[in-house]
């Protein structure tokens, strides 16, 4: 089946949702294609908050939120799109607030905002309310409120088509190709502009608060075409998910007052982030838990775990503001937080890195600026790079918003200007090609055996402590894996709902995502956010305040080709010089 | 512990009518039943089919029939449902097409949420900031706006089964979440879609989609608020 939109945009989380209501906006046809329901998307599981300096509650500025994301970011955050965002982000909550998102309310009927990690007032003296938050759900109403609006637009969407491929020709983009769950048919989607959307890959990981459906598909897609996917190093781990199933448990329990406590019930983060203690950002306290537990203060049955204490919090926070996670302790792990410490452990939550875009959201090809025409990317997918070396909580709700609305906007003026480039004579060749290869296959290995060594590896030699022999042993486990991979076998021979091939396909994307995850990860000989290494624990401002660019090599299989792309270490009004990172 | 679980099965492109299989397995008492399904898909058979994403109960995909109840299968543990040497029985959920094993036809539902005008209607000049909404008002949707449309109360409905015009709950749901919110300027709109013959006055109270909804959102509660509006012409 062949179809023409102007716009086509690519996953309908936060980020393709606002993307297609603003590309609509901007007189074009559109599409959104998604690989679930909407309303499935994992923009809806982000619970704490969405940063934005209302000053609802205490005096702030966007000048403290643009400071705090760059220090959060370990200075690799790109200060001109911290400025954009810091100031956009005002804008587009009250839009969302516009919208109809129900907040939760200060007494004076303003969005209420509480702290969260990171985020201070006057440049890192305190602790700071900036999340808008609605309780614990916030990703869930905004999901809801963005789907709500699309349906109040007429949207027009393909639910369940998976975007297999891209069309790219002479560094144009001229669609995408989907597959369709339901018939098993292939789909071209032929477009002015392309937006892509379609959200993180935590399932490279075996501990992760990701959905089982984020497998890095379209930064793979992206990879393949020998186009560079950027700092790929820089992975969050989530200090909070519950103890061995990495659900997520939201930072915002320790803006409302959580404290992390060790075996002997010591509130350790005082050790490690004196001044703003339980609310340093993730990377610190990530790392200070793993400490804990490594030098034998763990609790749990394995000792792998930490506390977290909310037994002092008054009931109506805990079951109102922190509903959710409420729930969750008490389902899964029969605890309750009015009266028992949760057992939390990290857990693999956010891709800083990904596909490189301007701060519009257009893709670039290099590090030097070259751009794809008509390709544009946002959300966690996107690397623009807001959130450097490590993401502040409530900045990717943010992202999704303020970037999604950005590139929405510049594809569809993009769109108007432009024809409909011209599509290879079989566009879909590829792709039938790639599903053939799949089905052909006999190989007694099914994509679950080959998923669960790359997810147990990864969480063992590229998590968050690395160092280089580890690293260097999942180069060559990650090559093995991709040969055993050559020859997955796919079980189900049916058309329709054929669950079996999606994940041998999904598998292939996740492998990619692992490959430049690690390559890049390798070739860092420095500590810096996210990224840290017992070999070179220092950050290394000399030689390493530079975006990493890591291409697939496409005439020498397995190999990684890596670039750079500098920092840009001013805004348009502010900037702000390295310091070291102390909290 | 040792448990049989037992799915039923259904290939479009092979079977004539659904069919029970049996699976045997050794499962932790804390498993998820997703992690169930997990392990025969992953590890027994590859070919069994089911919905789901997040695997935490925020997303909506897997609502299924777990021992002849709604639920989703990622809320639910092993424990809650079955004991050593027992079998654990799942199915489509009822009253919706079943498309392949667990898989079935969404669009209806989500033809039905369409159908009520499931989004914000306020057209007066927005202000330069947030409209005020004072928190006892924002606390009115606070249990309609959970809702994350897995259709677990939907497809428990007699009334659904029986006529599938009905509205049903989920969208009843949603209609309230805009009803009761006191910005929201499109009320009457609302009421006279609440008022159609697919619309409240179906509800015969029997309380199934309260008792299925992973969300715990008093939805009979909710759709007798919704009957009180109609009546009485505004929330």
């Amino acid at each position: 089946m062949h179809h023409r939109y102007d716009v086509v945009v690519v996953g309908a989380g936060g980020a393709g949702l606002m993307a297609a209501l603003y590309a609509a906006k901007g007189n074009v046809s559109v599409a959104c294609v998604s690989k679930l329901y909407p309303t499935r998307s994992h923009t809806g599981a982000a619970q704490g908050g969405i940063g934005a300096s209302l000053g609802n509650v205490g005096e702030d500025h966007w000048e403290w939120h643009m400071f705090d994301t760059i220090k959060g970011g370990d200075y690799l955050t790109d200060q001109d799109a911290a400025e954009v965002f810091s100031k956009d982000i005002v804008d587009a909550v009250i839009e969302l607030e516009h919208m109809g998102l129900p907040f939760s309310r200060e007494a004076d009927g303003t969005i209420a905002q509480r702290k969260f990690g990171g985020h201070t007032r006057e440049f890192g003296k305190a602790a700071v309310e900036r999340a808008c938050y609605a309780k614990d759900r916030t990703g869930h109403m905004i999901l809801q409120t963005l789907y709500q609006q699309n349906v109040k637009n007429g949207t027009t969407f393909y639910n369940e088509f998976h975007v297999f491929d891209l069309l790219i020709e002479d560094g144009r983009c001229t669609g995408v190709v989907a597959y369709d769950l339901a018939t098993g048919e292939l789909h071209t989607f032929h477009a002015k502009a392309v937006i892509l959307a379609a959200g993180g890959y935590g399932r490279v990981f075996k501990i992760t608060s990701n959905a089982f459906t984020l497998t890095g598909d379209l930064m793979s897609i992206y990879y393949r075409k020998g186009l560079p996917l950027e700092d790929m190093e820089f992975y969050q781990f989530h200090p909070t998910g519950l103890s061995k199933l990495g659900i997520l448990v939201t930072e915002g329990i320790r803006g409302e007052g959580g404290i992390l406590r060790n075996v002997n019930e010591e509130r350790f983060m005082e050790r490690y982030a004196p001044t703003i203690k339980d609310l340093a950002p993730r990377d610190i306290v990530a790392r200070s838990m793993i400490t804990e537990i490594r030098e034998g203060r763990g609790v749990g049955p394995d000792k792998d775990a930490i506390y977290i204490d909310l037994t002092h919090l008054p009931r109506e926070t805990v079951e109102g503001k922190l509903a959710e996670i409420t729930d969750l302790a008490r389902t899964y792990l029969g605890l309750d937080p009015l009266k028992d410490m949760v057992l939390v452990q990290p857990t693999a939550h956010y891709a800083m890195g990904g596909i490189p875009t301007d701060i519009d959201g257009q893709c670039l090809s290099d590090g030097a600026g070259g751009k794809i025409e008509g390709l544009y990317a946002a959300g966690e997918q996107a690397c623009v790079s807001l959130h450097g070396a490590n993401r502040l909580g409530t900045n990717s709700l943010g992202d999704l918003v303020v970037f999604g609305r950005r590139a929405g906007i510049s594809a569809a003026k993009y769109a108007r200007q432009a024809e409909y480039g011209r599509l290879s004579e079989d566009p879909e060749a590829e792709t039938r090609e790639m599903l053939a290869g799949l089905r052909s296959n006999s190989g007694k290995d099914n994509p679950a055996d080959i998923r669960k060594v790359l997810q147990e590896t990864m969480m063992n030699n590229v998590g968050i402590f690395r160092n280089g022999p580890d690293m260097e042993k999942q180069v060559e486990i990650i090559k093995e894996l991709k040969e055993r991979y050559k020859n997955v076998g796919v079980a189900d021979v049916s058309a329709k709902f054929n669950g079996d091939l999606i994940d041998a396909v999904e598998l292939g994307f996740l492998l990619d995502c692992a490959e430049a995850m690690t390559a890049s990860a390798v070739n860092r000989t420095e500590s810096r956010g996210a990224h840290e290494r017992e070999d070179y624990t220092e950050r290394d401002d000399k030689n390493w305040l530079k975006h990493t660019m890591a291409y697939k090599d496409l005439n020498n299989e397995g190999n990684v080709l890596i670039g750079y792309k500098p920092v840009a270490l001013k805004g348009y009004t502010r900037a702000f010089e390295p310091k070291a990172r102390v909290y | 512990m040792n448990i049989t679980v037992k799915i039923l099965r259904f290939d479009p492109e092979q079977d004539k009518k659904q069919h029970w299989e049996n699976y045997a397995l050794e499962v932790a008492p804390t498993d998820r039943v997703l992690d169930i399904l997990h392990q025969v898909k992953w590890f027994q058979d590859t070919t069994l089919n089911f919905r789901r994403s997040c695997g935490h109960g925020i997303c909506g995909s897997d609502a299924m029939l777990i021992n002849g109840r709604n639920r989703l299968a990622c809320k639910t543990l092993a424990r809650d449902v079955v004991k050593e040497g027992g079998t654990l029985s799942v199915e489509p959920i009822r009253g919706l097409k079943v498309v392949k094993d667990l898989v079935v036809d969404m669009e209806p539902f989500f033809d039905s949420y369409k159908a009520i005008m499931p989004f914000f209607v306020n057209e007066s000049p927005a202000p330069a900031r947030e409209r005020l909404q004072s928190p006892e008002h924002a606390e009115l949707m606070a249990h309609s706006s959970n809702c994350i449309l897995c259709a677990c109360c939907t497809t428990s409905c007699p009334i659904f089964w029986a006529n599938g015009s009905y509205l049903g709950p989920a969208s009843i749901v949603q209609a309230h979440r805009f009803i009761f919110d006191s910005r929201d300027e499109a009320t009457q709109q609302r009421l006279g879609l609440m008022n159609q013959n697919t619309g409240v006055w179906r509800c015969r109270t029997a309380y199934n989609c309260t008792e299925a909804c992973p969300r715990e959102i008093p939805i009979t509660e909710l759709i007798e608020q919704v009957k009180r509006s109609v009546m009485y012409g505004q929330a």
